[in-house]
């Protein structure tokens, strides 16, 4: 069929793709349903994107909490506030980097493995099949893998923030010698849990729906075709990082 | 499950006309599939097989015309009544389409753990006779990727059987296969049809095959039916698109060439 909405100013069409993801999307909370087989599948999803993606947080976790340390520790002891990195540690880890990070490094390792997925049982008629077995792909592909990623990015949010806080223990206290106490107790004394860890923990899990959401609809809607499968991951990526920063700073701006 | 009282429903195409991408696939065609018996729905490539095929099983909407299995008009029902009618349909897609994450026994047991209460241990005696039939019983446990392209095939045939249907559809089951996987096949589409009474539709284009398994063949040729009788009889027919395509010509009302300007005038004419 052709397309009626296919021409058009360029502008438009990222537009016009925003509305068919919404649509999608409302279609696929539509099919919503909950039964033995879909708690079963939603587990399964939780372990192929939550699980299988620790090495990666927890290694990149790790070393983005060595860096951040470094450079801020460096900064800090010019004006003689060196005690203070914990702080300012906590701080961009539970407010900013660590569901930032967690999610565009959650949409590079599951999101893409989930557009492939469903990109190519797309093209291996796989979808067409369970059309006609009178099962609904929507019900058992496409939900499974939006809940599995909105539970398992703000658990790996926690998973990268502890990695982080390590990576900087490590640094200040192990190999720059912030004394221990100092360094857990200006981070007590200034994280809030409400404000600073739990508005990170909002953000974690409304990026880790945007994630989610996307790697699904641009496998749903990739082209049955390599290319198609192809040029669908790379959008999940892009699509994600972005919606993940424009998202951050409009979260960022009201929870302040 | 397996109803004794149920019949297998005569499948009909009333005056069809569908358009696609601005093109006509089929115009004011007429098909009617016997009950219980095999049809072979054979064709030139592009002639529209699959399309009926898409047309039976309600993936497609028919810009006229009406299609009937049994009493159920197809292309009239809500999504609930469609998903109700194709749980009576069993339908092998080209390449099998079996779930890859999955192993053939859930692959076959999909269909019942999802439209049935049936206990597990039975669930499991049905999906061992199921791959029984076919032969595979003894890869329950693998996964289709270290399945033959013709074993997928036949796993995705369990599948399909799996809720007894009464209306079989078979798309291309035969292309790439082997001789052996090929027999195997013809085999069990008889095999199938005659233990389930099931109206069996077999699109196809291997014309030597087809007296086989085939009680009924139909060939679509220019987006209409052009002949359709017993095999023997359509080999008989004296159609010059039936005996070009029957006898495999390369030339005749399906010309070998793609429609272009002439040859001279496209090799003598300047670079553009």
């Amino acid at each position: 069929m052709s397309d009626p909405g296919a021409k058009g100013p360029a502008l438009l069409s990222p537009l016009r793709e925003l509305g068919r993801a919404v649509l999608f999307l409302a279609t696929a909370l539509a099919h919503m349903r909950l039964t033995r087989l879909q708690i079963a599948e939603t587990l399964r999803q939780i372990y192929f994107a939550g699980v299988r993606s620790l090495v990666i947080i927890v290694t990149c976790g790790f070393f983005v909490g060595l860096v951040l340390t470094l450079q801020t520790y460096d900064t800090l002891t010019r004006f003689g506030a060196g005690d203070a990195v914990s702080t300012v540690l906590a701080l961009s880890l539970f407010r900013e980097l660590g569901p930032v990070l967690t999610a565009i490094l959650f949409a590079g390792r599951a999101g893409t493995s989930i557009t492939a997925e469903i990109g190519l049982m797309r093209a291996t008629e796989q979808l067409d099949a369970l059309e006609l077995m009178a099962i609904d792909p929507l019900e058992r592909i496409v939900q499974p893998r939006l809940i599995g990623g909105l539970i398992a990015v703000p658990a790996l949010v926690l998973v990268f923030n502890m990695t982080a806080l390590l990576g900087g223990v490590v640094f200040a206290v192990a190999l720059m010698g912030v004394d221990p106490g100092t360094f857990w107790g200006n981070m007590q004394n200034t994280v809030e849990l409400g404000r600073d860890f739990g508005h990170g923990m909002l953000k974690a899990v409304a990026f880790g729906a945007i994630a989610a959401w996307l790697a699904v609809y641009h496998g749903w809607s990739a082209r049955p075709t390599s290319e198609g499968v192809a040029l669908a991951t790379t959008q999940t990526v892009i699509t994600t990082a972005i919606a993940v920063l424009i998202l951050d700073f409009v979260l960022s701006a009201f929870m302040l | 499950m397996t109803d004794d009282s149920r019949e297998s429903p005569p499948i009909r195409l009333r005056d069809i006309t569908l358009t696609l991408g601005g093109r006509v696939i089929l115009e004011n065609l007429n098909l009617e599939l016997p009950a219980g018996k095999v049809t072979a729905v054979m064709g030139p490539s592009g002639a529209g097989k699959t399309t009926v095929l898409r047309l039976v099983t309600g993936q497609l909407k028919p810009d006229a015309g009406e299609v009937w299995i049994g009493d159920d008009r197809v292309d009239q029902l809500d999504a609930r009544a469609l998903n109700r009618l194709r749980r009576r349909m069993g339908v092998l897609l080209q390449n099998g389409a079996l779930l890859t994450d999955l192993t053939c026994f859930d692959n076959v047991a999909l269909p019942l753990r999802e439209h049935t209460d049936l206990p597990e241990s039975l669930i499991r005696r049905l999906v061992l006779l199921k791959l029984q039939t076919v032969g595979l019983r003894g890869a329950a446990k693998m996964y289709p990727r270290e399945l033959s392209g013709g074993m997928n095939r036949r796993v995705a045939t369990a599948r399909a059987m799996a809720l007894d249907p009464d209306v079989m559809l078979y798309d291309e089951p035969f292309a790439g296969l082997d001789p052996i996987s090929l027999g195997v096949s013809l085999r069990l589409i008889r095999d199938i049809s005659q233990a389930l009474d099931t109206t069996s539709v077999v699109i196809t284009h291997d014309v030597g095959e087809v007296r086989h398994f085939a009680d009924h063949c139909c060939i679509i040729s220019d987006r209409k039916i052009v002949a359709q009788g017993p095999p023997d009889e359509l080999a008989g027919s004296d159609h010059a698109l039936v005996q070009q395509f029957l006898k495999g010509l390369a030339d005749g009302p399906v010309p070998f060439h793609y429609p272009a300007p002439g040859l001279a005038e496209d090799l003598l004419e300047p670079r553009q």
